[in-house]
């Protein structure tokens, strides 16, 4: 194709996209996307093409149960690194490089924090750095240092949430349609966690949990699922982001393909953050034929660091 | 934090209680040798096992994309033993009388109703007790004397020899398990699953014990999914024929496939793995499970499961359970088990401690039973 075409399509292109993409960012945090015109000149193959190259969804309408919602059920898992840090981060060795090597140690990914940057109150910076020098070390000889030590993943810990979403493992939705069940089921492969779903509910949290407790409801074709009730214990990531029991999450998941969720999380807790935070990637339906999730109960991989002072040796 | 008022198992007594779970479950407090005075009325046999699972009530209970509806939160417990006791030979069933004074004495044997001893000692049952199921002092409403409804004696069929080799690992686990009653385990690696908060009611088969008795169950179209309350995790059952996975997959939960025969879950496992305690000490290489789900009315289900293992046992045998639904207002509870895992510390710890102090201490075999 001549070069000045080439230009020409490219430009165009571009102004069709932009137009798109404002359409699709509102519509997609709210209820389906409806269909867009092509702005004048542009339509095509090429010009959808590089919509998808720079992440755009086209207009979607999902596969809905009998109740009438869009179909969530399925396995899904994220493909950001943010669970090794939320915000930019270069790669960067793991633990005992010099045992190790390349294993354990992690890769490069930008912030999914809108906006950059997660907004600590001054005052509580402190305790991400000592989260962070610390984030390897664990000490469960007692009370003091038990939960004050080492990132929680590490420990086989129940992640919390939105951490659950964002691990490198996949996980399942079950949706039922049906008043019996007013629940959704959410099971995580990661230390075979599961967390229930509350539709329509207003209870509030009987007693706090590592995984909060969670009310769900539909607006338009978004499941908005609101969780409190959390242990103040869990991290955000593997750099000691972390929050006080006060943490309030506000999640959205809204279907923009037959392949993709869209999953946003508002973070709230006004001991920690000066405001409320956003973060944002697609959840990716896992396509391989007749798959499940497999086991990961990581607790027996934690025993000799959690407790191999206490072993006796030498061994009988 | 109020989290840290609420102590785990942290007290010997506890982990007596929860020591070896399938030891509890074959357990039989005899019932009161007055009730096999009085005459008896011929009990009536219990429904035969295996595809003969209680009828549902002809309002199907059904999903919208049209399955039998299984949904809700339901609860196992009870007292009912798994073997029928020895005292009571030919008995399936207790009378109203007999169920009456079974439990009766179960209250005041699990010193829920005990008064004598003096307070101090009265508040110190209390503890142990605050944390049980209640439900646990019932009997099966159907008044059976054990959980085994096939073979008719109500026990667990005779055992075949076993191998030199697993000979060798009941042994080894079984001075593991006296250490650990002495308060002595050498390491992390001896001591139970359960008590490792590796696996606990969610291993199939599922037995009733002495709390968290709750399974959540959810479905989709074409999955079952059962949550047990202990340890939070959950086993998705697919429906559509696909194959186990590979031979060289195993795990703790096993591989399991559902198809339904008529309103009954029917379920096949397989996929144990080799390294671990598996159901009453079976194989797991030869060891096959299969269950049944029958949803009965609005509050209630049976479920039943078949064992047979060719190197364990002379043939198979079948067990059936009531679940109940939980009360309206009551919900299943998120199950931290590791997080907070003082056992395994102070257990570590203590040991440790009496070895430096130079205490020598005797394994003890088998604790007294408290349930």
């Amino acid at each position: 194709m001549p070069k000045r075409s080439l230009a020409i399509l490219a430009a165009c292109a571009t102004i069709s996209v932009g137009i798109s993409a404002l359409a699709l960012n509102s519509a997609a945090g709210q209820q389906a996307a409806t269909p867009q015109q092509p702005a004048v000149g542009q339509s095509g193959p090429s010009a959808s093409q590089h919509a998808l190259d720079i992440g755009q969804f086209p207009p979607y309408k999902p596969a809905r149960l009998p109740d009438g919602h869009p179909d969530l059920n399925g396995y899904w898992q994220s493909l950001v690194s943010a669970d090794w840090d939320l915000q930019d981060h270069e790669a960067q060795s793991g633990p005992k490089p010099e045992i190790n090597g390349v294993y354990g140690a992690g890769p490069a990914g930008q912030s999914i924090v809108e906006g950059g940057e997660i907004p600590y109150r001054p005052e509580a910076l402190a305790k991400k750095k000592k989260n962070f020098e610390t984030r390897t070390m664990v000490d469960v000889s007692n009370d003091k240092t038990w939960h004050e030590l080492g990132d929680p993943e590490m420990k086989c810990y129940m992640p919390g949430v939105p951490r659950a979403n964002y691990l490198p493992y996949p996980f399942r939705i079950v949706q039922s349609a049906g008043s019996s069940s007013p629940y959704i089921l959410i099971s995580y492969e990661y230390a075979s966690t599961t967390r229930i779903v509350r539709m329509n509910s207003k209870d509030e949290a009987p007693i706090p949990s590592w995984m909060g407790w969670s009310r769900g409801r539909w607006e338009g074709d978004t499941l908005v699922v609101d969780v409190s009730g959390f242990r103040e214990e869990t991290w955000f990531d593997r750099v000691g982001d972390y929050h006080s029991d006060q943490l309030h999450v506000v999640e959205r998941y809204t279907p923009v393909s037959p392949f993709h969720l869209m999953y946003e999380a508002t973070i709230e807790d006004p001991q920690v953050f000066t405001r409320p935070w956003k973060i944002r990637f697609p959840l990716y339906r896992r396509m391989e034929q007749d798959f499940q999730l497999l086991e990961f109960k990581c607790e027996p991989f934690t025993e000799e660091m959690l407790y191999g002072r206490f072993v006796k040796r030498p061994a009988p | 934090m109020t989290h840290r008022s609420v102590a785990f198992l942290g007290v010997p007594a506890m982990v007596i209680a929860f020591g070896s779970m399938s030891l509890l479950m074959s357990q039989t407090p005899q019932p009161a040798n007055k009730a096999a005075a009085e005459p008896q009325k011929k009990a009536t046999t219990p429904p035969a096992p295996t595809s003969a699972a209680p009828a549902a009530k002809p309002r199907d209970f059904r999903t919208p994309w049209g399955d039998p509806d299984l949904q809700g939160v339901w609860n196992d417990a009870t007292s009912t033993p798994l073997q029928r006791p020895t005292g009571v030979a030919s008995k399936d069933v207790l009378n109203e009388g007999e169920a009456e004074e079974f439990q009766d004495d179960l209250a005041s044997h699990l010193s829920r109703d005990r008064r004598d001893g003096g307070s101090e000692v009265d508040v110190n049952r209390a503890y142990n007790e605050h944390w049980m199921d209640s439900r646990r002092l019932k009997v099966t409403a159907d008044h059976r004397t054990s959980l085994i409804v096939d073979p008719e004696d109500g026990r667990i069929p005779a055992l075949v020899p076993i191998s030199p080799e697993r000979q060798k690992q009941r042994d080894d686990r079984a001075a593991a398990l006296a250490r650990f009653n002495a308060g002595m385990p050498n390491t992390y690696k001896e001591v139970e699953l359960l008590i490792r908060c590796v696996v606990r009611t969610d291993m199939p088969p599922y037995m009733p014990t002495i709390y968290n008795n709750d399974f959540q169950i959810a479905q989709s179209p074409g999955y079952v999914v059962i949550a047990p309350e202990m340890i939070h995790s959950a086993r998705i059952i697919p429906l559509d024929g696909r194959p186990h996975v590979g031979k060289n997959l195993h795990e703790w939960l096993g591989d399991s496939r559902g198809h339904w025969e008529g309103n009954t879950l029917v379920v096949e496992t397989t996929n144990f793995r080799s390294d671990t305690d598996i159901f009453q000490a079976a194989d797991p290489a030869t060891f096959h499970l299969t269950e049944r789900f029958t949803r009965l009315d609005a509050r209630s289900m049976s479920y039943e499961y078949t064992v047979e293992d060719p190197h364990t046992w002379t043939r198979p045998w079948t067990v059936r359970i009531p679940w109940n639904r939980i009360d309206p207002g009551e919900q299943m509870y998120e199950y931290a088990c590791h997080e907070d895992n003082y056992d395994m510390s102070h257990f570590l710890q203590g040991a440790r401690d009496r070895e430096r102090r130079g205490e020598v201490v005797q394994p003890i075999p088998h604790l007294p039973s408290t349930n």
